[in-house]
C-alpha cells in the first residue's frame, strides 16, 4: 500500500505571532516556519505503518510556496520516500484555502493511487480543520477524523476518534482519509544520517496549474487582531481574600 | 519561553546555513528542549551527564557530524559543528554541553586526526554511537597554558610504553572509556618534538582516576584528576608519530577554539532571551523594568556585540570549511567570546536583581558556567598572545 501524507508549512508553534500593522494577517517575514505539528504526527504514523509492513511507500505532498520544499525535506528526513511540491503561491503570506488544497490533493491521489491518505486534523496557523474532510467528499472515500489510534487491516481501518466526552471507535473501508489528532503518537527526530539521505530522495515540483486547479481565494479576511493582553495578576494573602476579590470583580 | 526568538534571524539565514544544516539545528534544538532541559537539574546535582543521554545523542548521529560516512558519520564541516556547539550552549546547562563537545570536538578528534586506520576503525564508530566516550588529557597540575611544560613521562619498554605522571582538570575524566593522553617521550628533544599522544583505555593497569573535582560551574560535567603509575600502554596505541604530539594538539586547538566560541554564543543568546523575558514581566516603579532605557540599551548593545561575534564565528567556520587558514581568527574568537559571555552574564544577573543571586534562577547557574570560558581551552591572555604574534 502507498500512503500519501499532505504536509503544510506553517509558522513555528513556538514563535510569538505578530499581526501585521494593516490587520491583513500575521507577519511571516523572517519568521521561523516549520511543519504543521499535526502533519508531523501523520508522517510518523505513516512511517510506523511502513515499519509494521503495512505500507510500502510514503509520499509526502505540500501545496503552497516554493519554500515548502524545506517542510517536505523534513518529512523525507523523518522517513518519507519521496515528495511532491505543488507550488501554488509566490508570496509567503498567501494561504491556499482548504478547498483548493483538497482539489489539488484529489488530483494527486488520482495520479498516485494511494491506499490511504493520512493528514493532520488541522493546520495550527488558521485552524480550518477542513482539508481532509473536503478531500474525502471530493474523492467519495470514507473518512476517519481526529484519530488517536489507528490500525489498518486489509480492506478496512479501525480508527479511535477523540470526540467530546470520550472516545469513539469506528471501522472505515479502505481506501480512506484519516486525519490525525495530537495523541496518536510522538513524532521521531530526524537523525543526522537521515537528514543527509533526505537530500538525495526525489522531490518533484509541480504547480497548481499542472493540475488545472484554480487556487484563487473564495474567502475574504476582514480583519486579523491580536488576542486581548492578559491583565496583570495580584498576589492574595489568604483564601478569604481570594474569595472577596472574586466577588469584587463579579466572578462569583 | 519561546524557542525561536528575534535572536535567531542569523541562525536561520541561508547565507550561512543550507537547508540540511538548518534542519540539523532544528533537530538539535528540539532534542535540547525535550531530552536535556527538563532533566538536567538532576544531573547538575549528580555531577555528571548520564550515559543514557549520550547514547540517545549517538542514536541521532550528532556525534558523527565530522566523521566520514564509512565510519558511521555524516561528513559535515565546521559550520555544522558550530550549530552543534551553539545549540548545546543554548541549553543553559553548559555542563551537559561540554560533556558532549569534549567528546566530539576535543577528544575523539585526536583519534580520528592522528590515528591510523586500525585505531580509527576500532574507536570512531563506537564514539559516534556513544557506546565509547572519550576524554583528552593534556593539562597537568604543573602545566596548563604552557603545553610544552608537561611532565608526564612515557618510557619505551619493548613493545610497550610506561607512563608516569598526573593529569588535571580532565573533562569526562571519570566516565570516559578512552583517553587521548599527552606525555613526553623524549625530554631531551626540542620541546615541540618531545610530546607524543597515546590512546589509553579505561582499566589499563597503573592508570587510575585520583579524584573527581568539585567545580564552581559545569556541574553536570565530570572533571577529574588522573594518575599514571607505571601504566603499561601498548606501543600500537601511539596516536600519530612519536614526538608529533605537540603539533597534533596545536592543530586540534583550531577546531576547539571555534567550538568554545560557538558554545559561548549559544550561552549568550539564551541568557539574553531569558533576561529580556524576565524584564518584560518584572514591574518596578510603575512599569515593566524593560521600559527603563538604562537597562534595555545596555542589553541592546550586548546583543549587538553578541551578534557581531557570532557572525564572525559563522564567517570563520565557512572559511575554515573552505580550507582557509584561520588561526588568527579562531584565537580572536576564543578571546572575544570567552570575555563577552562573562560580560553578558554579569549584566543579566544584575538585571535579575536579587533573583539573579539565587540558586533557583537559571541565570545564576549560567553565570557560574560561563566563568570558565575565559580560562579553559586557552585562557584569554594566551589567545591574545596568539593574535598579537600575527599582528
Ligand atoms: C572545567 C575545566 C575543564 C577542563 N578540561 C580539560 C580537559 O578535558 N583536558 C585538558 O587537557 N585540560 C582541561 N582543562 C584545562 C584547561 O585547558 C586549563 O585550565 C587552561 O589551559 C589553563 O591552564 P591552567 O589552569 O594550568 O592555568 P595556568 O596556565 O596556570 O594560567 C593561569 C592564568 O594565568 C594567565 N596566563 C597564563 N599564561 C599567560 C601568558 N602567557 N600571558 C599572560 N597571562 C597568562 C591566564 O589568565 C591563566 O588563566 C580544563 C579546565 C577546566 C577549568
Ligand atoms: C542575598 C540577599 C539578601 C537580601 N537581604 C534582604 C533583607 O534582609 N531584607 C530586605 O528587605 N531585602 C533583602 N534583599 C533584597 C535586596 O535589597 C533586593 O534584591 C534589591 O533591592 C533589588 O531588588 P529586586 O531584587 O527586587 O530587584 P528589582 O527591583 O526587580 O530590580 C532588578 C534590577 O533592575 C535594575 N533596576 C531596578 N530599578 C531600576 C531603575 N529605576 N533604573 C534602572 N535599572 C533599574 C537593577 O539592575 C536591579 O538589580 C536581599 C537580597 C539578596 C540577594
Amino acid at each position: 500500500m502507498k500512503v500519501l501524507v499532505p504536509v503544510k508549512r506553517v509558522i513555528d508553534y513556538n514563535v510569538k505571532v505578530r499581526v501585521k500593522a494593516d490587520g491583513s494577517g500575521v507577519d511571516l517575514a523572517n519568521v521561523k516556519m516549520s511543519m504543521n505539528p499535526f502533519d508531523e504526527i501523520a508522517v510518523e504514523e505513516a512511517i510506523r505503518l511502513k515499519e509494521a509492513g503495512k505500507a510500502e511507500e510514503i509520499v509526502a505532498v505540500s501545496v503552497g510556496v516554493k519554500q515548502a520544499q524545506e517542510t517536505l525535506r523534513t518529512a523525507l528526513a523523518m522517513g518519507a520516500d519521496r515528495a511532491i511540491l505543488v507550488v501554488a503561491a509566490d508570496d509567503v503570506h498567501t494561504d491556499i484555502e482548504p478547498l483548493a488544497v483538497a482539489k489539488i490533493l484529489a488530483k494527486v491521489v488520482e495520479a498516485e493511487q494511494p491506499g490511504l491518505v493520512l493528514c493532520g486534523k488541522q493546520a495550527i496557523d488558521n485552524d480550518m480543520n477542513a482539508t481532509g474532510q473536503m478531500l474525502s467528499a471530493l474523492l467519495g472515500w470514507s473518512q476517519g477524523t481526529f484519530a488517536s489510534e489507528l490500525s489498518v487491516d486489509g480492506d478496512h481501518a479501525t480508527v479511535t476518534r477523540e470526540v467530546d466526552g470520550g472516545l469513539q471507535t469506528i471501522k472505515v473501508k479502505m481506501p480512506a482519509i484519516i486525519t490525525v489528532d495530537l495523541r496518536l503518537n510522538e513524532p521521531r527526530y530526524a537523525s543526522l544520517p537521515n537528514i543527509m539521505k533526505a537530500k538525495k530522495k526525489p522531490l518533484d515540483e509541480k504547480t497548481a496549474a499542472d493540475y488545472g486547479v484554480d487556487v484563487a481565494p473564495r474567502l475574504e479576511i476582514v480583519k486579523t487582531a491580536e488576542p486581548a493582553a492578559r491583565a496583570a495578576g495580584i498576589m492574595v494573602g489568604s483564601v478569604d481574600e481570594l474569595v472577596q476579590k472574586l466577588k469584587d470583580v463579579g466572578a462569583i | 519561553m519561546s524557542t525561536h526568538s528575534p535572536f535567531d534571524s542569523a541562525t536561520q539565514s541561508p547565507v550561512f546555513f543550507d537547508e540540511s544544516l538548518r534542519m540539523l539545528r532544528d533537530q538539535i534544538r528540539r532534542f535540547v528542549e525535550t531530552e536535556i532541559k527538563p532533566h538536567a537539574d538532576a544531573w547538575e546535582a549528580e555531577g555528571a551527564t548520564p550515559r543514557a543521554l549520550l547514547r540517545k545523542i549517538g542514536d541521532l548521529g550528532f556525534f558523527g557530524i565530522r566523521y566520514p560516512e564509512a565510519l558511521g558519520g555524516s561528513d559535515l564541516d565546521q559550520r555544522a559543528t558550530v550549530i552543534w556547539a551553539e545549540e548545546l550552549g543554548r541549553s543553559t546547562y553548559s555542563g551537559v554541553a561540554i560533556t558532549a563537545l569534549v567528546h566530539t570536538d576535543m577528544a575523539s578528534v585526536h583519534i580520528y586526526n592522528a590515528g591510523n586506520d586500525a585505531q580509527r576503525a576500532e574507536w570512531i564508530p563506537r564514539c559516534i554511537s556513544g557506546e565509547a566516550i572519550s576524554a583528552v588529557a593534556v593539562t597537568e597540575p604543573g602545566a596548563g597554558s604552557d603545553v610544552k611544560g608537561i611532565a608526564t613521562r612515557a618510557r619505551r619498554d619493548g613493545d610497550h610504553y610506561i607512563l608516569n605522571g598526573a593529569k588535571m582538570f580532565i573533562t569526562n575524566g571519570v566516565l570516559a572509556d578512552v583517553y587521548c593522553v599527552a606525555a613526553k617521550t623524549d625530554p631531551e628533544a626540542r620541546p615541540s618534538q618531545s610530546v607524543t599522544m597515546f590512546l589509553v583505555e579505561k582499566g589499563t593497569p597503573g592508570f587510575t582516576v585520583s579524584r573527581a573535582l568539585d567545580k564552581h560551574g559545569w556541574r553536570s560535567s565530570d572533571t577529574a584528576e588522573l594518575r599514571f603509575d607505571n601504566a603499561r600502554i601498548p606501543a600500537a596505541n601511539i596516536l600519530g608519530r612519536e614526538g608529533g604530539g605537540f603539533y597534533e594538539i596545536m592543530k586540534n586547538f583550531q577546531n576547539e577554539r571555534l567550538v568554545l566560541g560557538a558554545m559561548c554564543m549559544g550561552e549568550c543568546q539564551a541568557a539574553l532571551e531569558l533576561t529580556v523575558a524576565y524584564l518584560r514581566d518584572r514591574k518596578a516603579f510603575g512599569a515593566p523594568l524593560w521600559d527603563k532605557q538604562a537597562i534595555r540599551q545596555r542589553l541592546a548593545m550586548l546583543s549587538a556585540r553578541v551578534e557581531s561575534c557570532r557572525q564572525f564565528i559563522y564567517a570563520t567556520a565557512a572559511r575554515a570549511a573552505a580550507g582557509e587558514e584561520v588561526v588568527r581568527e579562531v584565537s580572536m574568537i576564543k578571546a572575544l567570546a570567552g570575555e563577552l559571555v562573562n560580560e553578558v552574564m554579569y549584566d543579566c544577573v544584575q538585571f535579575h536583581g536579587g533573583m539573579g543571586f539565587m540558586r533557583e534562577s537559571t541565570i545564576e547557574r549560567m553565570a557560574r558556567d560561563a566563568r570558565v570560558q575565559s580560562i579553559g581551552g586557552g585562557a584569554t591572555e594566551v589567545m591574545l598572545e596568539e593574535v598579537a604574534k600575527r599582528m
